[in-house]
């Protein structure tokens, strides 16, 4: 039927051009082939273009006032009406694969093959990534427990932090003569040598690597600092090695007793606290060594 | 008026009712549903060349359907289905192309 109407179709095309616009159904009735399968092809548009008006005079016509047969026409558009919106809809709604063929299921699968092989790559890419980001991380954070350690360590050697512990108070008073510096010293340097982590003097000056003794108007001069008699000296420290370092013969007791006549007294105590703090004074001259 | 009316309310019915596609129909209706779009520019064309006859329009609105439907069918079981039903939907493509152009021609004269 597809072949009919273009043959048919140039015949009555030029006959009916000049015809008016108000007899377009008789046409069609003697003449039934050329129906809306015809097409032609744009060539003899052209020999129209003069006259264009009853294309546009019947459509208003057939507009304004629809014959009855408009409604098999109406029937039929009504029908195709239905179907393009219930494909539609269909096509929208219908995402599931039960309407497509084997082949484009086929397709369908390899590209599904092909996207979960990518994400595999990729999820193994990551996850390399994040064991090696978790090691990084592990790294770093047993570095930092260590700095930890370490400030925490530093912190009580240079008497940055109160500290509390085992040790001795050892009372020095003065009976019958002057304590030297010579001796506290001795005092304070045995203990050092038994392994002493903290010492204070008197509940208010701590003692800290960079300390110095000095004579002085009334007593010692411990950092600038003015000591009175009777000396308190905190030591935290093993008390009974710390004990043993300071008693032995010709030690520091005795020769406080007996050269400088004062009084000694030893306490090994349970828990010894600290609270005097230095000032973590910042070097002036010196500076790390290079590969420190 | 008639025939806007009945597309309209075709419309409006697919919209209300929303029935689901027959799976068996599911490869045909949009091949019907572009050869029917084919004929309906076919339709109108002739109208406007002054040519229409209703009775050709049911005729070759009914037979447009049924044949690409059938071709895709054939195709189906030929193991060339969707490449049968792109190529009808080319050629029908095509047809309307050229429909549309003349009617453009009549509404516009361009």
């Amino acid at each position: 039927m597809t072949d009919q109407p273009p043959d048919a179709e140039p015949a009555p095309t030029p006959g009916r051009a000049p015809r008016p616009t108000s007899a377009p159904a008789p046409d069609a009735m003697t003449d039934p082939q050329p129906g809306p399968e015809a097409h032609a092809g744009p060539a003899h548009r052209t020999d129209r273009e003069p006259e264009p008006e009853p294309g546009r005079e019947r459509l208003r016509h057939a507009l304004v006032r629809p014959s009855k047969r408009q409604v098999v026409v109406a029937v039929l558009l009504a029908v195709l009406g239905f179907a393009f919106v219930v494909q539609v809809r269909d096509t929208k709604a219908n995402d599931t694969y039960a309407g497509l063929r084997e082949s484009e299921l086929i397709e369908v699968l390899d590209g599904l093959t092909g996207t979960a092989e990518r994400a595999r790559r990729e999820v193994g890419r990551l996850q390399a990534r994040r064991d090696e980001l978790t090691n990084e991380s592990r790294a770093r954070s047993a570095a930092l427990d260590e700095a930890e350690q370490r400030v925490k360590t530093l912190n009580i050697i240079a008497g940055l932090v109160p500290v509390t512990g085992p040790g001795i108070r050892m009372t020095i008073d003065e009976s019958s003569g002057r304590v030297n510096v010579g001796s506290l010293l001795d005092t304070v340097q045995e203990l050092r040598t038994a392994g002493a982590e903290a010492m204070e003097f008197n509940d208010s000056i701590r003692v800290g690597a960079d300390s110095s003794f000095d004579n002085a108007v009334g007593g010692i001069e411990l950092d600038g600092q003015l000591l009175e008699p009777p000396y308190v000296l905190e030591v935290i420290g093993d008390p009974h090695v710390l004990r043993t370092a300071l008693t032995f013969s010709t030690g520091p007791v005795e020769t406080l007793e007996t050269y400088d006549g004062a009084t000694v007294k030893i306490e090994e105590l349970e828990s010894v606290d600290i609270t005097s703090v230095r000032d973590g004074a910042r070097p002036e001259y010196a500076e790390p060594g290079t590969g420190q | 008026m008639i025939a806007a009316l009945g597309l309209v309310l075709g419309i409006i019915a697919g919209l209300a009712f929303a029935p689901d596609v027959p799976l068996s129909l599911q490869n045909y209706l949009p091949i019907a549903v572009v050869a029917a779009l084919d004929a309906v520019f076919g339709g109108l064309r002739a109208y406007l060349d002054g040519i229409f006859d209703d009775k050709v329009f049911v005729v070759s609105f009914v037979s447009n359907v049924v044949v690409a439907a059938a071709i895709v069918y054939l195709g189906d079981q030929l193991g060339v289905g969707s490449q049968l039903s792109t190529g009808v939907v080319v050629v029908l493509g095509i047809r309307i192309f050229s429909n549309v152009a003349a009617i453009r021609r009549h509404v516009f004269h361009a």
